[in-house]
């Protein structure tokens, strides 16, 4: 690692980054701020009185939310962002299992799918560059990333490289547990949606967001871990079986 | 097979479902000689758990025969005859490591539902308890799936009958812990037991086992005050005396020194306290009606432990925290840690100091589960505990 990887990675980590509610990048704001107008004329224009008033309310909460520069429905929704708009997303697991070999699974890129089921494939392209393709709610997204911090048993940093559909940089901690409990792996990312401040609400509304898929992820990968499998109840018997719906 | 299923709230029938199959290799299938309805499957009748769905099969206190093992298991074989506990448990997280078995970290596949609702934190699973608790297939059924199958059956070797080893999956662990908790100082401590039900049964006689100077149980219900009687307990019924005036005399004035609440969420009680409760959880206000834990901490000596079996689903109101401070009381509760108790207990009952079978007061059919999940509820008929024989 060189000393500009390293100071890239430890000046911004994505986590570290101070989440101040949601803030919206200036583009997103002259939108929302436009719609937010258009539907109060109309609420004004409008004849009958409940349109008016719902018309109203919804224009005027959107010209707010436009001339504060925040975004209520996003921090009510808890995403995180920091100054520059970037959603920040962490989570962490406990596993009962030695750090090098916790480490070592998540340094075979390749794996990466099996452990985050919405990671649709990562091709490695050399020692540090790698393509990633994800699910998103508009279909698939592909971009190219590389490795920026690599230290055996304890971190693996990466960071989309320019020209990516969704600019995105983060970390993944292996630490000890104390009390001889494993290891916590720590992830932290941050990425840019595509469409702003409301890319991210209706990744999160629709379960697409990275924060809901991460804590999945990382809980299926501290069970197989410990136990061989993910626990199940899928397929198993009930009374909607017997009426012939799903099990 | 013939299975219990839920159809909606106060809505309880039988129905003939696909019989369970091995879903994992850790998977076990046992053949069910005996079950039970709990106290708290009669949550789950009343609407008050949430997240049960049409057709989930009920039932949590069962006990048979291996019938199939995945090719992982190591410790089971066809033939075992075993008794399982009603919370699931991995074996090998961290939690289950210390012993606390209910709080098994990896054996509840909804951990999801439980995390939004309990602050990011998800116990393990149960079976036939709802898709919070990992929506499991339960065991008021002619066959089961079991998972970690090497974990959760307990075999039973001797030749004990089933309703004498029936209630390790369960009541008698669930009581015993209770009581266990408490800490009670034989042959100087006064423990009071609110709730005379199963639970409450089992607590009482578990605290005379442990030593407790005396042991006072509290209900309504004349048979379930007359069996804590038979055990030697002095009981009051509070629709007839004062509880706190009363707990007091029997006490010179001290309070209990620990105070059990085996009764939770659907308490009585009465009073404007009750009437409050039981307005607010008809609108959806509040989860739980509380007075019986009011009444524990209220009644509790200085120092005491108030330790709760009961289940408790969501926010409660207006619990008298001021007097639980004032006393300096400690409070203990969750889920049974069963698997913890399975032996030790059944060396208790091999030993002839308890048998679990004084409880059971009526036997039937899995036809005739329905009527007995009303007949249990409303307690007609001297009902304390139903035990069904799925093949009968």
């Amino acid at each position: 690692m060189t000393q500009d990887d390293q100071a890239r990675t430890t000046d911004a980590p994505p986590a570290d980054a101070p989440s101040t509610g949601a803030h919206m990048p200036p583009l997103e704001r002259s939108v929302v701020g436009s719609v937010g107008v258009a539907l109060m004329g109309a609420g004004l224009r409008s004849a009958r009185p409940l349109q008016k008033l719902v018309l109203g309310t919804v224009g005027a909460g959107l010209a707010a939310m436009a001339a504060t520069g925040r975004n209520p429905i996003a921090t009510a929704l808890k995403i995180r962002q920091s100054q520059d708009g970037e959603v920040l997303v962490g989570d962490a697991v406990t596993v009962g299992r030695p750090a090098a070999e916790l480490y070592a699974i998540w340094r075979q890129l390749e794996n990466l799918p099996q452990l985050m089921t919405h990671l649709q494939r990562v091709e490695v392209l050399d020692e540090k560059r790698s393509r990633w393709t994800v699910k998103a709610p508009t279909g698939e997204v592909s971009w190219d990333a590389e490795i920026t911090a690599d230290e055996p048993g304890r971190r693996i940093a990466w960071q989309s490289l320019p020209g990516a559909a969704v600019e995105n940089h983060g970390e993944v901690l292996f630490r000890p547990a104390p009390g001889n409990r494993g290891t916590e792996v720590v992830v932290r990312l941050a990425y840019r949606p595509p469409a702003g401040t409301a890319g991210a609400i209706v990744a999160r509304l629709t379960g697409e967001e990275p924060a809901q898929q991460l804590r999945s992820d990382l809980m299926r990968f501290k069970r197989e871990q410990e136990t061989g499998h993910a626990p199940t109840t899928e397929g198993q018997t009930s009374g909607r079986a017997a009426k012939g719906g799903e099990a | 097979m013939k299975a219990i299923v839920w159809q909606g709230t106060n809505k309880i029938g039988v129905e003939t479902v696909p019989d369970p199959t091995l879903l994992l290799p850790t998977d076990a299938i046992v053949k069910i000689t005996s079950t039970a309805i709990c106290g708290s499957d009669l949550h789950l009748l009343d609407g008050f758990i949430p997240s049960m769905e049409k057709g989930d099969i009920l039932g949590h206190e069962f006990m048979g025969e291996v019938v199939e093992v995945g090719r992982e298991v190591k410790k089971l074989k066809v033939g075992d005859r075993v008794v399982v506990p009603f919370n699931i448990a991995c074996g090998v997280c961290d939690p289950c490591r210390r012993g606390l078995f209910s709080a098994c970290d990896n054996s509840n596949p909804n951990h999801r539902m439980t995390e939004a609702m309990y602050g990011g934190v998800s116990g393990g699973g149960l079976f036939g308890y709802s898709h919070m608790y990992g929506g499991y297939a339960g065991g008021q059924a002619q066959y089961v799936r079991v998972p970690f199958a090497d974990v959760n059956p307990h075999k039973i070797e001797t030749d004990l009958s089933d309703e004498q080893v029936l209630f390790l999956t369960d009541i008698f662990p669930t009581g015993y812990q209770a009581a266990e908790q408490c800490g009670i100082i034989p042959g100087r401590d006064v423990v009071a037991v609110f709730g005379a039900g199963p639970v409450g049964q089992f607590a009482a006689r578990s605290a005379q086992l442990l030593g407790a100077a005396h042991v006072i149980v509290i209900d309504r219900v004349p048979e379930r005050l007359a069996m804590a009687e038979a055990a030697g307990c002095q009981t009051i019924n509070y629709e007839q005396d004062d509880v706190l005036v009363a707990l007091r005399e029997a006490t010179g004035g001290r309070g209990p020194d620990h105070v059990i609440d085996a009764v939770g969420m659907e308490a009585h009680g009465h009073g404007p306290g009750a009437l409050v409760d039981t307005a607010k959880q008809r609108l959806r206000l509040t989860f739980d009606r509380i007075t019986a834990l009011r009444w524990a901490l209220l009644s509790c000596a200085k120092g005491g432990t108030v330790s709760m079996p009961g289940v408790y689903g969501g926010l409660i109101d207006k619990v008298p925290m001021g007097a639980a401070f004032a006393k300096g009381l400690t409070f203990k509760m969750g889920q049974t840690h069963t698997h913890r108790y399975v032996l030790p207990l059944l060396a208790r009952i091999e030993a002839r100091q308890i048998d679990p079978s004084f409880v059971i007061t009526h036997r039937a059919s899995l036809d005739q589960a329905p009527d007995l999940y009303k007949t249990f509820r409303d307690k007609q008929g001297g009902c304390i505990k139903v035990v069904l024989n799925p093949w009968a």
